[in-house]
């Protein structure tokens, strides 16, 4: 079973390079236009981060989201790709404490950053209260938008504790609240097709009772 | 997505050379929509500006008491911002009924006056759009325009603008400042910021190529009752069918502008004017020029429903 995977990463390795090597040598045919402020810069940038705390240093085509970054190039595959464009949540990481959706964003706009994925969030053995919580309450059925939905409640449940206010938050002024209002109205932009959504409820509430 | 080269800024004035020297650069900042829209290749920038790292990420208040927004504040960290929720309690809830947690994260004060309309035939490259390719014809007109505007249409284009935050914005009369290539600044008023469609509808607002937005100045507090009310074919995450910001007075005067009905934030002075007298009445004065589609012609009746609440809500 090993090496059919073994030939797909390679596979997919190989064609990332390629990609590379066409746009170094499309700056090549192109290099005035591709002068600013002096410099000549060319379709792939350096940059390092930092992911579930280890430094990772990479030079990547520049039209690398970072979802791609985390799945093709460091093979960190439990941030899943579903829509690709912002609409699903299934690739949601939380970079710098703050949750994003890494489809719509360029790995090299993250120089520097702390990116968590669920690989970071726990692992199997010790798990994260919140995937702890997602199995015992069921929280899921095919799994797929689930790595997108835990991060996303990781991240929901410390914006309320930051005092980040929401659609439904009633008053302005005050502090809110951990509600099931609430938590349905954040979680708003992961999108769970096997409709596994009250018992995502479940688990963060849970979750957020525990803690407070 | 097309290749392009990519650039990080280190100062405004470099952003701005930068803009200025290639005219088929864009800048980036949290770029929700650009990446989605280079992804369809309907945006096809050769260079990208990064001008995250800038310094434009600050809210402060100004001389005269109003409120300067950084290009770069995200729009979580703006409707959070304490002097928002209490002084510009409208911006907040505008924000706050647009996109997701994930996109508010990212979305930038700027980026959000610049997102394009979500029109499914600019979307689609295989129809034609005279906004994606000018010239091409509009599908919309004679196709599916249940989402499209009713009003400042043209017979090139009957798209919407999307944005929440315009729309708190257009009734908070804010201003627009801008640098362009040469270092010159100028401050636009949100009024004269977006363009009706016009047989131009790919030129979407009066900044000129290469122009930056620096920031985002709101007046000072007017009080009142601050209310946006948003309807949608979801309970959250939809654009709007209609959307209603409102200020109004305990005197039964106050502004308001509507989103989801023409291609920038709609406002008639003349109808707030007639705000004491009802929502049907200020309505009425709002669409007096509507030309809706047979599929859209429900926006017009969803106005008046949805400003009269909006009042009974101030009242109440």
């Amino acid at each position: 079973m090993q090496s059919p995977n073994q030939l797909e990463i390679s596979r997919r390795d190989l064609l990332i390079s390629s990609t590379a090597t066409v746009a170094v040598t499309g700056v090549a045919a192109d290099g005035a236009a591709a002068q600013s402020a002096g410099k000549i810069m060319d379709h792939t940038t350096k940059v390092s981060f930092t992911v579930n705390g280890e430094r990772r240093d990479l030079d990547l085509d520049n039209r690398t989201t970072l979802l791609d970054a985390l799945r093709e190039h460091l093979h960190l595959t439990g941030t899943k790709k579903g829509c690709d464009h912002g609409q699903c949540g299934a690739c949601t990481v939380i970079i710098d404490g703050r949750r994003i959706n890494a489809c719509l964003t360029l790995a090299v706009m993250h120089e520097g950053d702390q990116i968590t994925t669920i690989e970071g969030l726990g692992e199997p053995g010790n798990l994260h209260p919140m995937q702890a919580a997602f199995i015992k309450h069921d929280g899921f059925q095919c799994g797929y938008c689930t790595p997108g939905q835990i991060c996303s409640s990781v991240a929901v449940l410390e914006e309320i504790k930051a005092n980040i206010p929401s659609h439904v938050t009633g008053d302005l002024t005050r502090q809110a609240h951990v509600t099931p209002a609430e938590i349905r109205e954040r979680m708003s932009g992961n999108i769970c097709r096997c409709g596994a959504y009250s018992n995502i409820l479940d688990a963060i509430t849970e979750v957020a009772g525990t803690r407070a | 997505m097309r290749a392009f080269t990519y650039e990080r800024a280190s100062s405004v004035e470099a952003a701005a050379k930068a803009a200025a020297s290639n005219p088929e650069a864009k800048f980036i900042a949290g770029g929700t929509n650009l990446l989605d829209l280079m992804k369809l290749e309907i945006e096809t920038p050769t260079h990208l500006i990064d001008v995250n790292d800038i310094g434009l990420d600050k809210i402060e208040p100004t001389q005269d008491g109003g409120l300067r927004i950084g290009a770069l504040v995200r729009n979580t960290d703006l409707a959070a911002h304490e002097t928002v929720r209490r002084d510009y309690g409208l911006l907040s809830r505008a924000l706050l009924a647009g996109a997701s947690g994930q996109l508010r994260n990212k979305a930038s004060t700027a980026g959000n006056l610049l997102q394009r309309t979500r029109c499914p035939y600019f979307y689609d490259t295989n129809q034609p759009c005279n906004k994606r390719q000018p010239g091409s014809g509009c599908s919309a007109i004679g196709g599916f325009s249940r989402q499209h505007a009713v009003i400042g249409t043209s017979e090139a284009c009957i798209a919407t603008n999307p944005s929440d935050m315009a729309i708190a914005m257009r009734a908070l009369d804010a201003v627009v400042e801008t640098v362009k290539g040469d270092g010159s600044r100028r401050a636009i008023p949100i009024a004269d910021f977006h363009r009706l469609p016009g047989d131009t509808p790919h030129i979407e607002t009066v900044l000129e190529p290469g122009e930056m937005i620096t920031a985002v100045v709101l007046p000072p507090p007017i009080g009142g009752r601050q209310i946006y009310r948003k309807v949608r074919d979801r309970a959250s995450y939809a654009f709007a069918l209609v959307s209603v910001g409102a200020v109004i007075q305990s005197n039964g005067t106050g502004r308001i502008a509507v989103g989801g009905v023409a291609h920038k934030p709609w406002r008639v002075e003349a109808a707030e004017a007639e705000l004491p007298n009802g929502a049907r009445a200020a309505a009425h004065v709002l669409l007096a020029d509507a030309r809706p589609t047979e599929e859209n012609r429900f926006k017009v009746e969803l106005v008046e429903r949805t400003l009269a609440a909006v009042v009974s809500e101030a009242r109440g």
